[in-house]
């Protein structure tokens, strides 16, 4: 049977988590369908039929679904249901908006944050912050699956030529008016899919001194995150939050600059490659995970750590 | 405005959680335990509210064994005018307590129904949002920023690009995020209160809900552990170890 990947995006392109998704798809069926409910997506939907791996894009194109309210989304999902052995969404804070809907219209049981398939019917989740791991088995009719990004490679977004569907639109009576979106534009790479993260904790003491890790953040290409302590304190904002209730993030290179390592931070960067902390506080759990430790005041060690990796660019160019 | 307010009893924050030997699950016995920590921000709004003149009444409900009025009465110290614990001995899936919560409201008629975005133990994040779509009722998810005026609802919600703005109106269903509010303390002469605040218990099967589990949790295992790292000295060896042998700049 069609496995149905639901699509995030932002009405032009495909979110990244849309691409880790449809690699665990992959697990399941070599019949992969995308669905993409938006506004204006002409384009995008063409841009995704040449995704490696999908055999069909399913596409609802309505003014209404620009800012993709669950409530409008949920039911045109849910009339599809039938066709599909499994509806997989990403685990990010759309699809966690998102798939519990359709869990309620369709009466069945979602699986969230997934990150392992063991077959059609048995998946693998953290719970309690990543603290235990649950390996669980259901028999229902249809799986609704919202899969941890991080966990599954990206698919090509080239190579393939499925076909495309559109679905009408099906109006529902909905209360909520969208009133706009707070984003922080930003150069650097995607937190939750960039190669390296600089994260800041409570130990950077202001906003102001944030500044220095963008500086190291763009001398190693690397994205920027933060604890919640930092975020709670206002220095930066809450899309930057890493930890079991922010972002998931498994980069090659983790860099922990001032922050103690609380279990919940823990949760969200345990399974990154290369784990480094710089604190003063020798005692700070986060050394307990790191691979490389640095016990010194990180407003020394940052600029150091900058001077040198400017020296070595120096020797290689 | 009558408000609702989902809590539910989890392994304190704090704790270091424990695999049971046989794989069968957490160790919850001998383990501190307390209100999930962003039903407490539910908590602290529903209270703010009822401060502001905006509810006239609190209700703090909770599902679970007998132990879980404890979190109830810490509701309720906190300001939850009174509570209602259902009942029952097994641990119930999203979509069950989604149902229950749904012949709650049915009975209570509230306005607003708040709870955190997601419990700290089985970390599913989903109750808030099934519940919105059983009742069909907005949904307003992960909120840091709540304001109500007459029928009109005005949120924040946290997500990944950063915050999203909506209106809505009630009825409603929020789930809170941790930043929405800082949870007060409960004063000692509010918890003696708390004791005698109405606390009534009802059993689940008296609800008339299919609450029998649809997936089996075949083992809880530990996560691999990281295997021990090196301090370093000083700034330079960071950089030589991270380029020659991490091999990661």
């Amino acid at each position: 049977m069609a496995v149905l990947v639901i699509a995030e995006h932002d009405n032009s392109n495909l979110k990244s988590s849309t691409l880790n998704t449809i690699t665990a798809a992959k697990k399941l069926s070599d019949d992969i369908h995308l669905i993409i409910l938006g506004s204006n997506i002409e384009e995008l939907a063409n841009k995704s039929k040449v995704v490696h791996l999908l055999s069909k894009v399913i596409t609802c194109d309505n003014e209404k679904l620009k800012n993709f309210l669950p409530e409008l989304s949920a039911p045109l999902i849910s009339n599809l249901a039938e066709n599909y052995s499994h509806i997989l969404a990403p685990a990010s804070t759309f699809g966690k908006n998102l798939l519990p809907r359709v869990s309620a219209l369709l009466d069945i049981t979602q699986i969230s944050d997934v990150i392992d398939i063991v077959s059609n019917d048995t998946f693998v989740r953290p719970i309690y912050a990543g603290n235990a791991i649950s390996q669980v088995q259901t028999n229902q009719k249809i799986n609704l699956l919202t899969i941890r990004p991080t966990s599954f490679e990206k698919s090509e977004d080239s190579g393939g030529d499925a076909s495309i569907e559109e679905i009408s639109f099906v109006d529902t009576d909905l209360k909520t008016i969208f009133i706009n979106r707070e984003v922080s534009k930003s150069d650097r790479p995607e937190l939750g899919n960039a190669k390296i993260v600089v994260s800041g904790g409570r130990g950077l003491e202001n906003s102001d001194n944030f500044k220095l890790l963008y500086e190291l953040a763009d001398k190693l290409n690397a994205a920027v995150g933060a604890s919640r302590a930092a975020v709670d304190s206002g220095y930066i904002g809450n899309e930057y939050q890493v930890g079991q209730t922010g972002k998931m993030v498994a980069p090659e290179l983790y860099i922990a600059v001032g922050i103690s390592g609380a279990i919940q931070h823990l949760a969200g960067m345990k399974e990154s490659k290369v784990i480094v902390a710089i604190n003063k506080d020798l005692e700070a759990p986060i050394f307990n995970v790191a691979d490389y430790g640095l016990s010194s005041d990180l407003f020394q060690a940052i600029p150091e750590i900058i001077k040198e990796l400017d020296l070595l660019n120096q020797i290689e160019s | 405005m009558k408000v609702l307010v989902a809590v539910k009893r989890v392994v304190d924050y704090k704790v270091q959680i424990r695999v049971k030997s046989d794989n069968s699950g957490v160790e919850t016995q001998n383990v501190k335990m307390s209100v999930n920590p962003p039903d407490e921000n539910a908590i602290e709004e529903a209270v703010k509210l009822k401060e502001q003149g905006l509810a006239s009444e609190t209700i703090a409900v909770s599902i679970g064994d007998e132990k879980s009025q404890d979190v109830l009465r810490t509701s309720m110290a906190m300001g939850v005018d009174r509570s209602i614990l259902v009942k029952t001995q097994n641990t119930l899936e999203p979509l069950a307590v989604a149902k229950t919560l749904m012949k709650l409201i049915e009975k209570e008629k509230p306005d607003l129904v708040l709870m955190g975005k997601q419990a700290i133990d089985d970390d599913s994040n989903q109750t808030g949002q099934i519940l919105s779509a059983l009742l069909n009722w907005p949904q307003g998810c992960f909120i840091s920023n709540l304001k109500i005026e007459g029928n009109k609802v005005s949120i924040s919600r946290e997500i990944d690009e950063g915050i999203e703005n909506l209106e809505t109106s009630l009825p409603a269903v929020l789930t809170c995020d941790l930043r929405l509010n800082t949870p007060r303390f409960a004063s000692l002469p509010n918890i003696m209160k708390a004791k005698k605040k109405p606390l009534d218990i009802i059993d689940i099967d008296s609800l008339g809900i299919d609450t029998t589990p649809r997936i089996k949790t075949l083992k809880v295992i530990e996560p691999p552990k990281r295997k021990a790292g090196v301090m370093v000295s000083d700034v330079k060896e960071l950089v030589k170890k991270l380029k020659y042998e991490a091999k990661v700049i």
